[in-house]
């Protein structure tokens, strides 16, 4: 054992609430594998957790370089987790490059487990080292555990006759097997996934199940003197029922076949390959007994019009894609609300503009979701804030959609997509249906009026194949009651009123505070995928004594009606978000507060820490606290009756 | 077309109490009768019978119809049919588009809709210029067209929307202009036909591109200029006095004279709807050395598109439950009673 241990600082904790080991390697290393497979024996643990994969987005960038590292960082505890945690406590390194990309993350004392046989003079040199760091002292304030983990392999799977290529396939089952024993996880799950996923294939299972037992055996019985030990972490205190492991792409395909279901509609889905949004296309294409039509278009614009001419036809369309693919189905959204037909569209996010960052997270399609279309043209638009949270947010945009016929959009991200937490599987009978209603006899007298609208501000939907109620829509101006062509300067100013009416009455549940005071020193207002880390730095601020709050949006338009008296209530509104304050805009030009923004763009999540720093700036005097004053907001704006409009 | 109950209705049935709205002498007006005459001939069921269209002039059309009808947006038509056609197989889809929305905006929906075979009635009204935006030069506008926006005369190559629906994967593929008599029974020959059938229909622009096709279309002479093709019959033209033939030594089309109407000997080819070969030099004979081909260019049914989605999505159901509560907790998952935890 080569190893460098070093006891200069902390080391790991000896009964640590809360562990962040993060999984890099080469992308075809199989890291995203290893983490998923470890996050599940995790979660069997009961641990609570948060997972954050991230992955170039080249699929097998040229192997060994600084750009083709994988990584898969996951956070679990025995208390509860809302974040992938900030810095790694310990860091899997599967190659130089792999290290190299990773380090900076690391806690001082953290621990290093790297794979001594993939530190050749040739990837050193692609990872830009020009001294192995293993041996050049370099590494001094981490524990360092380096071993030849690639011999290992060879060595555990020889029995099985494969070649070295193919032995080595199954290094990052032995790593597992080392991280499965580190904490005390049960590996039997682990081998009947590898018996599952190479049925066919009994060899490779066999092989890969060696290589995991060897990881775990060397564990055991080597003397891991130093740095490594076991360590057993119990169980989260959570509410009893059925869990199981869920990522966003997962709990929206869920939640959008839970809404067609309480919706009383088949769905059909329109989409087109796109990062990260195509998990969404590949999850519900497999669920075709849920009356479920999947459809590949030949591109994103066809995908939505599809999705339309369906949700026309009397199914709940749907479309799904990233922020380039809905800058192009941006025309075909305004149709949607000119013509009043239900529509839900999720938006993955990812870092922008034009192609970006496909692989990485960002908050930055705000503006596009708020504003961004030709004309006046109102749309409700929601936000998920964790992986497990799609699932009702889903469900809520179907909601919306049918009940007051209009495009939603629903936004995740790049984060929430990919990651994975642990999910209290809901009970389907708990859900309030909202059944959609077809018009099916003339609505007013013996006449049909496609757009009189009921107490909602809602058109009727009518589906086609409906006897005696013939009619015809478009995206040209139309009249109020009728529906026929109509450029009238009056008509067109009370259509443009009925659409922006119908769109700011949907009713929306009252804003809430997710911790802390409903008044005080400091709002923190966030939405989306920042819930996380803002929770817990948050929490953390607020044992420290700070009078902080936490405020998360789930309903961006239209707001909650209390929103803007709430956040009236505090002294300073702060708004981290993972873009340039689009959102600190919206909150800005709704309630006339002084929302202050904090942002970042590096299309990696928040960390607890930065927050904490910053909600720190806003106290002085409070014990630890290592801010300075902030003025206070003497100058109020003028206010805003009404609330939310 | 659908396997559907006829209804009985006249022309009259289908006219809404919409004004229209194009120019007075425009050859939509003659196309729209056609279609509301065709419509009762073949039993249409207003109820049933979906008009959809992307944007432009020709796209106007489903508001003057008395059915079920969708006005959407440029070059998109097709991919909202394909939608309302899966969600509704039984629906009776005429799209209408024109050579602007269906081949440049919209060409790569139209190849789409073609290649998978999405049974619908294709109607494409090429008056070879962009009416509705004032008369700029169009896809299908010949070389040398002056418009607004090509000033010294156009030099693009125009495309072939024939040629387009055949390498698209068209099934089947028939012409007509907006005046001819014979436009009713190529349409009535589209609607039987089950999957995507394309018809192109020259259509006379009285105010930006007048008189285009009045080299074929004007009546005078027309039987020279005019090849209407009929599945069994002889290529015949010119009052019988001229019939196509394949010139076997060069593998392409030729005209030649017939005496005493003998076409036979002649070499004329008896038009076979299903030979795709002969369908493409068809599409492809440069008119003035020939006439121009119309009536049923082509027409060879395959399975459609919205019967595989059908039938794959009960292969995939087979033997499968919709038990949504059995979905959400599918997979690994772990129960917490009080504090201890049990895989499950």
């Amino acid at each position: 054992m080569a190893t460098a241990a070093n006891q200069a600082e902390s080391g790991l904790p000896e009964t640590p609430e809360a562990i962040v080991v993060r999984f890099a390697g080469d992308s075809g290393d199989g890291m995203q594998l290893t983490g998923g497979q470890f996050t599940l024996s995790t979660a069997l643990a009961g641990n609570d957790l948060a997972t954050f994969p991230d992955f170039p987005a080249e699929i097998r960038a040229p192997q060994g370089t600084l750009f083709g590292v994988s990584a898969f960082q996951i956070n679990f505890g025995s208390r509860s987790i809302n974040t992938a945690g900030d810095a790694p406590d310990v860091l899997v390194a599967m190659n130089p490059a792999a290290l190299k990309v990773n380090l900076a993350a690391l806690k001082p004392g953290g621990l290093i487990i790297a794979d001594t046989g993939a530190f050749t003079k040739r990837n050193l040199d692609k990872a830009h080292y020009e001294a192995n760091p293993l041996e050049d002292g370099s590494l001094a304030k981490f524990d360092v555990l380096a071993f030849d983990i690639s011999e290992k392999t060879i060595e555990a799977v020889k029995p099985f006759g494969l070649g070295n290529k193919d032995a080595l396939r199954s290094k990052n089952m032995w790593t597992l097997g080392l991280a499965l024993w580190m904490f005390d996880r049960p590996r039997e799950p682990i081998h009947d996934w590898l018996k599952a996923k190479f049925k066919s294939k009994t060899d490779i299972a066999d092989a890969n199940i060696a290589a995991l037992d060897a990881g775990h055996a060397y564990g055991e019985t080597a003397e891991l003197a130093g740095p490594v030990k076991q360590l057993t972490m119990p169980p989260v205190q959570s509410e009893p029922g059925l869990y199981r492991t869920i990522t966003g792409a997962e709990a929206v395909s869920l939640g959008l076949v839970a809404g067609a279901q309480l919706a009383e509609l088949p769905m059909f889905f329109g989409g087109y390959p796109i990062t990260p949004a195509s998990a969404i296309l590949h999850h519900l294409a497999r669920l075709k007994e849920f009356g479920v039509t999947t459809f590949q278009a030949e591109d994103e614009i066809a995908a939505i019009c599809a999705a339309i001419g369906a949700s026309y036809a009397g199914q709940l369309g749907v479309t799904s894609s990233s922020g380039p693919g809905i800058a192009l189905k941006t025309e075909a959204i305004g149709l949607g609300i000119m013509t009043e037909l239900p529509l839900v569209i999720v938006n993955s996010q990812r870092g922008g503009p034009s192609t970006g960052l496909p692989t990485k997270t960002e908050q930055s399609d705000l503006y596009q979701a708020v504003y961004g279309r030709n004309g006046d043209a109102p749309m409700p638009v929601i936000a998920a804030r964790s992986p497990s949270d799609a699932f009702e947010v889903a469900i809520e945009a179907c909601r919306i959609a049918t009940q007051y016929m209009t495009p939603v959009m629903l936004l995740t991200d790049g984060y929430i997509a990919n990651a994975a937490e642990p999910w209290k599987v809901p009970d389907p009978d708990t859900f309030e249906p909202f059944p959609a209603s077809f018009l099916e006899e003339p609505n007013d007298g013996d006449n049909f009026l496609p757009y009189k609208r009921d107490e909602k501000g809602a058109r009727p939907w009518v589906k086609p194949g409906t006897p005696g109620l013939m009619h015809r829509i478009g995206g040209i101006e139309k009249h109020e009651l009728t529906g026929n062509i109509d450029y009238s300067p009056d008509n067109h100013q009370r259509m443009t009123d009925a659409r922006k009416n119908k769109v700011e009455g949907i009713i929306v549940p009252d804003q809430d505070v997710a911790l802390g005071e409903t008044t005080g020193k400091l709002a923190v207002v966030g939405w989306g995928s920042t819930y996380g880390p803002i929770h817990q730095a948050v929490r953390r601020s607020i044992a420290k004594g700070c009078s902080v709050s936490h405020i998360h949006v789930r309903h961006i338009w239209p707001m909650p009606k209390n929103l803007g008296e709430l956040l009236k209530g505090f002294e300073h509104i702060l708004v981290p978000e993972m873009n340039t304050g689009q959102f600190k805009t919206v909150l800005r030009d709704q309630f006339l507060v002084d929302a202050q923004p904090l942002t970042k763009t590096s299309g990696q999540p928040f960390q607890i820490a930065e927050l904490e720093a910053e909600i720190a700036k806003f106290f002085d005097g409070i014990d630890g606290n290592e801010g300075g004053q902030v003025a206070a907001n003497d100058q109020q704006l003028p206010s805003t009756e009404g609330g939310a409009k | 077309m659908n396997e559907m109950t006829k209804i009985e209705t006249t022309l009259k049935d289908w006219e809404t109490d919409q004004e229209v709205r194009w120019c007075p002498g425009c050859g939509d007006y003659a196309i729209l009768k056609a279609v509301q005459r065709t419509l009762p001939q073949i039993g249409a069921d207003p109820k049933n019978t979906v008009f959809i269209s992307g944007i432009g002039c020709s796209s106007r059309f489903p508001y003057y119809v008395e059915s079920y009808g969708f006005h959407t947006i440029h070059g998109r038509a097709p991919a909202f049919a394909t939608g309302a056609k899966l969600a509704n197989p039984e629906l009776d889809v005429w799209l209408v588009t024109g050579d602007g929305d269906g081949l440049s905006i919209g060409g790569n929906h139209l190849m789409h809709v073609l290649r998978r075979n999405v049974n619908m009635q294709i109607m494409l009204f090429n008056n070879e210029i962009y009416g509705l935006t004032k008369g700029q030069a169009s896809p299908t506008s010949r070389e040398g067209t002056k418009s607004p926006s090509t000033p010294i005369g156009s030099y693009d190559h125009p495309a072939r929307p024939a040629a387009f629906a055949l390498g698209s994967g068209a099934r089947f593929i028939g012409r007509g202009f907006d005046v001819s008599k014979n436009l009713p029974d190529v349409l009535k020959a589209a609607h039987a036909h089950k999957g995507a059938a394309f018809i192109e229909i020259f259509q006379n622009c009285i105010v930006y591109n007048k008189d285009v096709f009045n080299d074929f279309a004007a009546p005078k002479g027309a039987e020279d200029r005019q090849l209407w093709l009929e599945d069994g019959k002889p290529m015949l033209f010119a009052k019988d006095t001229k019939g196509i033939a394949l010139n076997r030594e060069k593998l392409c089309l030729e005209v030649v004279d017939l005496t005493d109407g003998d076409w036979e000997s002649a070499g004329v080819i008896v038009h076979d709807v299903t030979n795709r070969s002969v369908a493409h030099m068809l599409i492809e004979m440069p008119f003035g050395e020939f006439p121009m081909a119309l009536g049923v260019l082509y027409d060879d049914p395959r399975p459609t598109f919205e019967d595989a989605v059908i039938q794959e999505r009960k292969m995939a159901s087979e033997g499968k439950e919709a038990n949504l509560a059995k979905l959400l907790g599918k997979g690994q998952t772990w129960t917490v009673s009080g504090t201890a935890q049990d895989p499950v």
